[in-house]
């Protein structure tokens, strides 16, 4: 007969199993990002080093990576910062608009902002372009913030909107009976309840922006403004000569999703679900 | 948008009997105007951002559009010629048969992996949520930054495939996987498969979350247990949330720029060439703009089926 405590016992084991088992197939799904950092720490020419550890640790490939593409980390740091100030501007109000004021038009809205995320963006990039070369965006960082806040910005209205569905109207009203026009009730009461979902936007534009990569190959053609995917870009693109290099800078750009899924989880979880099913 | 705000708290009382008072008839003019400008700013930015470029492509693909018109401001019109053009282009079947493979196996690669991994976290143990939480980074780090890491993987001579299989005995050769137009395409359809599986793991596992778990017990009584129980209940309840996934991978698939141009840029011998990178390399690199709009509105057309498709599921899903 097996006992309580067997049951309970085997429960355990196979409890602590499962566990063994995700962390075996997470090893297997970051691999390529272990690779990386791998690689990024044993000095290299154009042949690949196949040590599983790096021997001798060096920073020599990082130092080559900041020397050549430091400039462009920051490029793309300004653009994502950019971006984020951009999208929260315009898409918060809209998205408190969109939860809160009884408009007729709003499934159509909804509607046209769905279908907005469809759109491929060789169409946006093809038609920016020559409009850029009009009005002379081209090469230009408030250009690539504006054409990367064109993904954010659908993005963060369904994400905010969501949220903002939850906010009790009475509140709104209270501060409206008291004096406050619309706008500053948006500002002092909306904006402080939804910070969660501000938050969770302005993080998801920042990655949008940092890892947008056609427009910065087809907005830009001058060479002097240069995102670092770009810079990665045109370092695979010709005969790759220093590997190590070429990895550190992949693991210099992968800093900021890094630290966003260590100390902003519940943030991404968010957007990573709202965006879709919302 | 500060004037509307001095307009309505101007006109509105400062102490009115109730809370659910009307607003007085002075201000509810400005009251309209003010929610109004809320909005502006985002119309104004899809309609130039996704609006604009929209018509403007479905303009330049009747348009004789290259590096000229630049110079001349002469963008004569063409009816179909560009169309006619690209489809006629032999390059054309073949980038379409790829984009269909490539999103079909990606899609199904994706997906099959998602539900099983998402069927595995949904039970309960020590770590899981850390550990799915982890399963993400892929999904969020640039896509650039993950086809540099597979080009090193996937590299022919010293790539840790390679020297790895060899090592192992599985292989005699090195495999090209991405010079040679017989594997080029499944590499990147497996490439395509690691990046996507974050993002199906997370959706499915968020729709079996919300399963009651009162189905499940009522079903163990009927003897539906494992994968019966998964026919019988986890699937039938996962239709919506599948029928987004599934729609949602399709439409991002059909995108994929970055991962082409970073691994093999459409080659070797165009075998990975599909309607999107025709499109770009067409405007971008041979200054057509008239035959890479062509394409990319075929493109768009092929996502609309799709995106219809997606919002009947959407909608039928907000209706349960």
């Amino acid at each position: 007969m097996v006992t309580h405590q067997q049951r309970l016992a085997a429960r355990q084991t196979r409890r602590g199993l499962r566990t063994g088992i995700a962390i075996v197939l997470l090893a297997l799904m970051l691999f390529p990002v272990y690779w990386m950092l791998n690689i990024s720490l044993q000095p290299s020419g154009g042949t690949l080093p196949s040590s599983f550890f790096p021997p001798s640790p060096s920073l020599s490939g990082y130092t080559t990576a900041i020397h050549d593409q430091g400039q462009n980390l920051i490029t793309s740091l300004i653009i994502a910062i950019g971006t984020v100030v951009l999208t929260l501007l315009v898409a918060a109000p809209c998205a408190y608009a969109l939860a809160q004021f009884r408009f007729r038009w709003i499934t159509w809205a909804l509607l046209a902002i769905l279908i907005s995320q469809m759109i491929p963006g060789i169409v946006i990039a093809n038609a920016l372009y020559t409009l850029y070369e009009n009005i002379g965006l081209l090469n230009s960082i408030p250009g690539l913030i504006i054409a990367n806040a064109a993904h954010a910005v659908p993005f963060g209205i369904l994400i905010m909107r969501a949220f903002m569905l939850g906010v009790p109207t009475s509140i709104v009203e209270a501060a409206r009976v008291d004096g406050a026009g619309l706008v500053r009730a948006f500002l002092s009461i909306v904006v402080p309840i939804s910070r969660n979902s501000l938050i969770t936007v302005g993080l998801f534009a920042f990655l949008f922006a940092w890892s947008d990569f056609i427009y910065a190959l087809t907005l830009t053609t001058e060479g002097n403004i240069t995102p670092v995917t770009l810079g990665i870009y045109t370092y695979l693109g010709a005969h790759i000569s220093n590997w190590s290099a070429v990895m550190a800078t992949a693991m210099l750009a992968s800093i900021p999703a890094i630290i966003l899924l260590v100390i902003a989880q519940k943030y991404i979880a968010a957007g990573a679900t709202g965006g879709a099913v919302k | 948008m500060s004037d509307a705000e001095t307009l309505t708290t101007a006109t509105e009382p400062t102490a009115p009997s109730s809370e659910t008072a009307p607003a007085p008839r002075r201000g509810r003019r400005g009251e309209e105007i003010a929610k109004i400008l809320f909005v502006v700013p985002a119309a104004l930015t899809i309609i130039a951002l996704f609006g604009y470029p929209v018509v403007k492509n479905l303009v330049m693909s009747f348009q004789n559009y290259t590096l000229r018109t630049f110079i001349n401001g002469e963008a004569p019109w063409v009816g179909l010629q560009n169309y006619v053009a690209v489809v006629t282009d032999e390059l054309f079947s073949k980038a379409l048969v790829n984009t269909a493979l490539f999103t079909i196996g990606s899609i199904v690669g994706q997906f099959v992996i998602g539900m099983l991994l998402a069927l595995f976290f949904h039970k309960n143990f020590p770590l899981n949520g850390v550990l799915r939480a982890l399963f993400l980074l892929p999904w969020l780090l640039p896509l650039i930054v993950g086809s540099a890491a597979w080009r090193a993987i996937l590299e022919q001579d010293s790539g840790v495939l390679n020297v790895t299989l060899e090592k192992l005995g599985i292989i005699d050769a090195p495999i090209p996987w991405l010079t040679s137009p017989d594997v080029a395409l499944i590499a990147i359809i497996l490439v395509n498969i690691w990046l996507g599986i974050p993002f199906n793991l997370t959706l499915l596992y968020s729709g079996l979350q919300e399963i009651p778990d009162e189905l499940y017990e009522a079903g163990s009584l009927d003897g539906a247990t494992g994968w019966k129980a998964f026919w019988q209940i986890t699937w039938p309840n996962l239709h919506a949330v599948v029928s987004v996934v599934i729609m949602l991978g399709v439409i991002y698939t059909l995108k994929v720029l970055d991962i082409i141009l970073g691994l093999t840029q459409g080659g070797p011998a165009n075998a990975t060439q599909t309607i999107n990178l025709m499109s770009y390399q067409r405007s971008f690199v041979e200054f057509k703009f008239g035959q890479g709009a062509a394409l990319s509105n075929i493109l768009i057309l092929i996502s609309l089926v799709f995106a219809i498709v997606y919002l009947r599921a959407t909608r039928r899903q907000v209706d349960e």
